[in-house]
């Protein structure tokens, strides 16, 4: 075998090692996502504002879409379940009208605030606003976050 | 029967008190190992430790707690670690007095010859795993798996906990960001833990317990081990209750205990106690108080220890190795600082941009 011959059976050897190699990864990085994803739609219909009562918070949604209504005096906002410090599901208690979670303690206040523990930043809001039959619409794909200053925006908040 | 101990040792029990406590016990084991571990001392220890559970399993909460599935191991481990640095001192308290007396150590005593790995060890450690694969059979018959609903990402548990070995960094999560403390920290323990044959190459005192001629390097490691770490997972486990709140061993977890954790950035304290003012909009103004303190605190303590206390060090390890120890050496010491400025002054954060996720 000459020296040339050599080389192109050794290139010939690498090329098909690298394509190999590439297609096993190729797969496995396929595997990281999934056939099916059961995501449940980003927007709902959450009913009329007079099914929520001035002063309280609603855990109605909190199940099925991480929401938490919450109506005060001036209107409604859609506060979201995910505790900005790692991401669990903080508690509603009622009696010392605060959210807690339960992994590391943060609280917030019932605006969405976070006022102990250590928790960075206020729960995100989720735009709201009402169909025409006057439904609430609460669209989870649009975040209002108080430290950018979104909290403002009249889309994060259903005066009623 | 009691009751009125139990209350007692309930209202002293709190993050700092139970902190400043083991840190107390630690730095006296380190400074009397001699006494400490002599005969009576640590036999009275024994007993003292063991008249606690005796005490503590009359109270039902406790015998509850410290006997869940997931708990027993907790309640081993503290036995088990405290038994082995115990038997590790002791034999290293002895070679220190025949060293300071020219006899030769208990390991030189026993043979001075190397010793082959296979079979020797080996068998020992073949017998050992099978002894163990026995006992984890009868355990796991014996405690059952505590299994749960399967996971619904709405509902956390009340309390959440991370499985044993990772309740020393909930804990930190506490006092930390979540990107320090689950990411940095973690990486900064494993590199350490690597890096500490490569900065202590010095092959002298090695194949024998001694702690005179090693001081400063076990003190170190103890520390980490014991207080940063084992105790951090010991209240994890036995004190940490619903809403993560702090309970003493006695205490019935009540979920709606109520605990005022209002914090405050030194940003904060800067500029709206002590300045009067506002808080300056941008955050390259209102943070750099915190960046100033976290410079002076990296960089004067090398410089200074270099010239004082750690001058042989310096000179033994030159300047980027000693770096790296000095380096992580005030990391870890970051994390006592950080919780005592919590406990002693509210303090969130030093530096927090939460625009950027960026708290320290
Ligand atoms: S995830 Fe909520 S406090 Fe850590």
């Amino acid at each position: 075998m000459n020296r040339r011959k050599f080389l192109s059976w050794f290139g010939l050897a690498w090329v098909s090692f690298g394509a190999a190699t590439g297609g096993a990864l190729s797969i496995v990085l396929r595997f990281l996502f999934p056939n099916v994803v059961f995501e449940p739609p980003t927007s709902f219909k959450a009913g009329l504002p007079d099914d929520y009562e001035v002063g309280g918070v609603d855990e109605r949604w909190k199940e099925k879409f991480g929401v938490w209504m919450v109506r005060t005096a001036e209107g409604i906002y859609a506060l979201s379940t995910i505790c900005t410090h790692l991401g669990c599901t903080p508690n509603w208690l009622t009696n010392e009208n605060k959210f807690k979670c339960p992994c590391h303690g943060s609280g917030f206040y019932k605006t969405g605030i976070n006022f102990e523990g250590p928790a960075p930043r206020p729960l995100e809001r989720y735009r709201i606003g009402l169909t025409e039959d006057g439904q609430i619409l609460i669209d989870k794909s649009k975040k209002f976050q108080q430290e950018k200053g979104e909290w403002n925006n009249p889309e994060s908040f259903l005066v009623c | 029967m009691f009751d009125s101990f139990e209350h007692l040792i309930d209202a002293v029990s709190s993050p700092v008190t139970i902190f400043t406590f083991a840190t107390a016990v630690f730095i006296l084991f380190v400074t009397f190992p001699r006494q400490l571990t002599s005969k009576w001392v640590s036999l009275g220890t024994l007993f003292l430790v063991l008249a606690f559970f005796g005490i503590g399993l009359t109270d039902e909460h406790f015998r509850k707690i410290v006997s869940t599935p997931d708990n027993v191991p907790i309640v081993g481990l503290m036995f088990i670690f405290g038994y082995f640095t115990w038997f590790a001192m002791k034999k290293a308290v002895e070679n220190d007095r025949r060293i300071e007396k020219g006899e030769p150590t208990v390991e030189q005593l026993e043979t001075n010859d190397k010793v082959l790995v296979f079979p020797y060890l080996i068998f020992i450690e073949f017998v050992i795993a099978l002894a163990y694969g026995a006992m984890l059979v009868i355990w796991s018959l014996w405690l059952k798996a505590p299994l749960e609903e399967p996971a619904n990402p709405t509902v956390s548990p009340n309390p959440s906990k991370a499985p044993w070995y990772f309740l020393g960094l909930q804990e930190m999560l506490v006092y930390f960001d979540p990107w320090i403390a689950g990411v940095l920290l973690p990486t900064f323990i494993i590199i350490g833990l690597c890096a500490i044959p490569y900065i202590d190459r010095d092959p002298a005192n090695s194949g024998f317990y001694c702690y005179k001629a090693r001081r400063a390097v076990i003190i170190a490691y103890l520390f980490g081990f014991w207080i940063l770490w084992i105790l951090l997972i010991i209240m994890g486990t036995f004190l940490r209750g619903p809403n993560w709140n702090f309970f003493g061993p006695f205490e019935v977890w009540n979920v709606h205990k109520v605990v005022p954790l209002v914090n405050v950035n030194l940003s904060e304290i800067v500029f709206i106690k002590w300045l009067g003012v506002g808080l300056p909009k941008q955050w390259f103004i209102r943070e750099w108080p915190g960046f100033a303190v976290l410079f002076l605190y990296f960089a004067i303590p090398p410089a200074v220890l270099a010239r004082t206390a750690l001058k042989d060090v310096y000179k033994k390890l030159e300047p980027t190795r000693y770096l790296v120890l000095v380096i992580l050496l005030l990391v870890m010491i970051a994390l006592p600082i950080k919780m005592y400025l919590r406990w002693a002054f509210n303090l969130k954060y030093l530096v927090a941009i939460p625009e950027f996720f960026f708290n320290i």
